[in-house]
C-alpha cells in the first residue's frame, strides 16, 4: 500500500527552517569560502557574488548571483545553500528555484526591482526568507508566503545596533499583542496594516507562525549571543566573517558561541585571540537614501 | 514516576520535541554539556544539520558520556539529522562520507537520499505498533539501511527504511515532531517508563 507524497508544503517550508535553530548562517562567495564556513559548523551557506561591505563601498546594481558560482558552492558543501533574489524579482526567485537552492533570501541588500511589491512565495516550492524591522513587516511577508524571518539591521556595517532595535521592536510588539484583549484585535490589525488570522495567530501563541533569526551586522561572537539571549532562534552572519582577520577561526568561534549562548564564560573563551573583526560603520555616517533596512516595507 | 527525557539542545529543532515529549507526559532537560545527562530516563537527538550537530558534539565533550549513557539500556531516539549521528556507517548518494558519528546502530544513513529541499515530502506512514498511518515529514531526510539482523525495521517508503531500532537505539529520517500527532513520541516515552 502507498500513499500520496506532498512536496512543496507550508509543513517542509517552515520545518526545514526549524532545523536551522539554534545555528549560524554565512555569506560566502566561491566554494573556498564555503567550505570554511562547513567546516567551521555552519548549518547552511549564503551564495553571493559580493558580500554587504562590498556592495556597500563598489555601489552599483546588485543582484541575483552568477548560477555558476552558486553551483559551485552547491558542488563544494553538503549544507544547505541559500541565495539572494531581489525584492519582487519574481524571475531570479524563478531561476534559483530551477537551480534547486534550499531557500531563497528575498533581500533589501540586493538593489529591490519592485518597490511595491514583493514576491507571491506561494509559488514556489523553495522555502523563503525576508527581512523585518517591526511586526507588521514580518507578518507581511508571512501573509505572502514566508517560510522564515531575520531582521534585517543595517547589512555590511558590523553595527549590530540595527539588528537589536528590529529584534525588540518585533518582539516587543508581540508582547503587546499577547496582552491585548481579543475585542482589539481587529482594529489593530486594521492600524497595523497587517492581516487579521496572523494577528490573531501571534496573540494566541506569543510568537511568530515561523522562526525568526537575527541578521545585519554580526560580527563578533557576542553579537551573536547577544541576539540569541533577545529571543531570536538563529543568526545569520554576512560581512562579518570573511572580511575579518581569521575567518575560519572567527566562524568557529560564533558557533560555538551560538551553542552556549547563555554561558558568558564559554563565549569569553571562544572570543580570544580571534584577530581583527570587521571593520566597523556607524549607522548616523550613512546616507539615508543608502540605507539597506527601508528597501521594502 | 515521571520519567525525564533529554533533548540535545545544541543546534535544531529541540522545543518541537520538548513541546511532544511534554504532552505525553515526560519531563525534560536540554542537554548542551555533559552534567546535563545526570538522572536522565531518555534521551533525544533531534533534527537539525548533522555536521554542525557532530562538530559541537566533539566540541563540547558529548560522544562518550552519551555512548556511555547508552550502554545502559536508557532509550535514545534520533530524528533525521539525529538519526545520522545515531548510524554506524554515513554515505551520501553511493560514496562514503568521511563524517564521524556515535556509531550507536549498525546502520548506513545515506545523507539528503532523496535530493534538496525542492524534493523535501510529506506522506502518510504505517508503521509497526501503531494502528493508523502516521504523518511523515521529510526533509532534506536521510535513508536508513540496516546493516544487521538485529537492526528492526517498523517502516519504509518506496526508496527503503526510514524508520529503525537496534535494541534501545531509536532511528527515524522523519519528524514526528513537527506534526500534531504525538503518538510516536508516546510509543518512545513508554519504553523509557518501562527502564525507569
Amino acid at each position: 500500500m502507498s500513499f500520496i507524497r506532498d512536496d512543496g508544503t507550508w509543513k517542509v517550508k517552515t520545518g526545514h527552517a526549524r532545523m536551522l535553530k539554534g545555528g549560524v548562517i554565512m555569506d560566502v562567495i566561491n566554494a573556498e569560502q564555503a567550505t570554511i564556513a562547513e567546516e567551521a559548523g555552519a548549518v547552511a551557506v549564503m551564495a553571493l557574488e559580493r558580500v554587504p561591505a562590498d556592495i556597500r563601498i563598489q555601489g552599483g546594481v546588485a543582484r541575483m548571483s552568477d548560477p555558476d558560482m552558486i553551483k559551485g558552492i552547491q558542488e563544494a558543501v553538503t549544507i544547505p545553500v541559500m541565495a539572494k533574489c531581489r525584492i519582487g524579482h519574481f524571475v531570479e526567485a524563478q531561476v534559483l528555484q530551477s537551480l534547486e537552492i534550499d531557500f531563497i533570501d528575498e533581500s533589501e541588500v540586493l538593489t529591490p526591482a519592485d518597490e511595491a511589491n514583493h514576491v507571491n512565495k506561494w509559488d514556489y516550492k523553495v522555502p523563503f526568507v525576508c527581512g523585518a524591522t517591526v511586526l507588521e513587516e514580518a507578518l507581511r511577508r508571512i501573509a505572502e508566503g514566508a517560510a522564515m524571518i531575520r531582521t534585517k539591521g543595517e547589512a555590511g556595517t558590523g553595527n549590530v545596533v540595527e539588528a537589536v532595535r528590529h529584534a525588540r521592536s518585533v518582539l516587543g510588539q508581540i508582547r503587546i499583542l499577547q496582552a491585548t484583549p481579543f475585542e482589539e484585535l481587529m482594529s489593530i490589525a486594521k492600524v497595523m496594516g497587517a492581516p487579521y488570522e496572523l494577528v490573531k495567530c501571534v496573540h494566541e501563541t506569543g510568537k511568530l507562525p515561523v522562526v525568526n533569526f537575527a541578521a545585519g551586522g554580526i560580527a563578533t561572537p557576542s553579537d551573536a549571543a547577544l541576539m540569541m539571549q533577545l529571543g531570536l532562534d538563529g543568526v545569520f552572519v554576512g560581512s562579518g566573517i570573511f572580511k575579518s582577520g581569521n575567518p575560519a577561526l572567527r566562524a568557529k568561534a560564533i558557533v560555538e558561541a551560538v551553542s552556549q549562548f547563555d554561558k558568558p564564560d564559554v563565549i569569553a573563551r571562544v572570543s580570544s585571540g580571534l584577530g581583527e573583526a570587521m571593520v566597523g560603520i556607524n549607522i548616523s555616517s550613512i546616507p539615508e537614501n543608502e540605507r539597506m533596512a527601508d528597501r521594502g516595507w | 514516576m515521571k520519567p525525564i527525557t533529554g533533548v540535545l539542545a545544541l543546534q535544531g529543532g529541540v522545543s518541537e520535541h520538548i513541546n511532544m515529549l511534554n504532552a505525553v507526559g515526560s519531563a525534560t532537560v536540554e542537554v548542551r554539556l555533559p552534567e546535563h545527562l545526570a538522572g536522565i530516563n531518555a534521551l533525544v537527538i533531534p533534527g537539525g544539520e548533522s555536521t554542525a550537530l557532530i562538530k559541537l558534539l566533539i566540541r563540547w565533550n558529548l560522544i562518550s558520556p552519551i555512548k556511555k549513557l547508552t550502554g545502559t539500556g536508557i532509550p535514545i531516539w534520533g530524528t533525521c539529522a539525529g538519526s545520522i549521528l545515531l548510524a554506524s556507517e554515513i554515505s551520501e548518494r553511493d560514496h562514503k562520507v568521511d563524517q564521524p558519528s556515535l556509531e550507536l546502530a549498525p546502520v548506513r544513513a545515506e545523507r539528503n537520499s532523496f535530493g534538496r529541499q525542492v524534493a523535501s515530502f510529506q506522506e502518510n506512514l504505517i508503521i509497526k505498533g501503531l494502528d493508523d498511518p502516521f504523518p511523515g515529514v521529510f526533509i532534506r531526510a536521510p535513508l536508513l539501511h540496516p546493516l544487521s539482523d538485529s537492526v528492526k525495521v517498523l517502516c519504509s517508503v518506496a526508496e527503503g527504511a526510514v524508520f529503525v531500532r537496534y535494541g534501545n537505539v531509536w532511528l527515524s529520517s522523519f519528524h514526528p515532531e513537527l506534526t500534531d500527532d504525538n503518538r510516536v513520541h508516546r510509543m518512545f516515552i513508554e519504553e523509557a517508563v518501562i527502564g525507569s
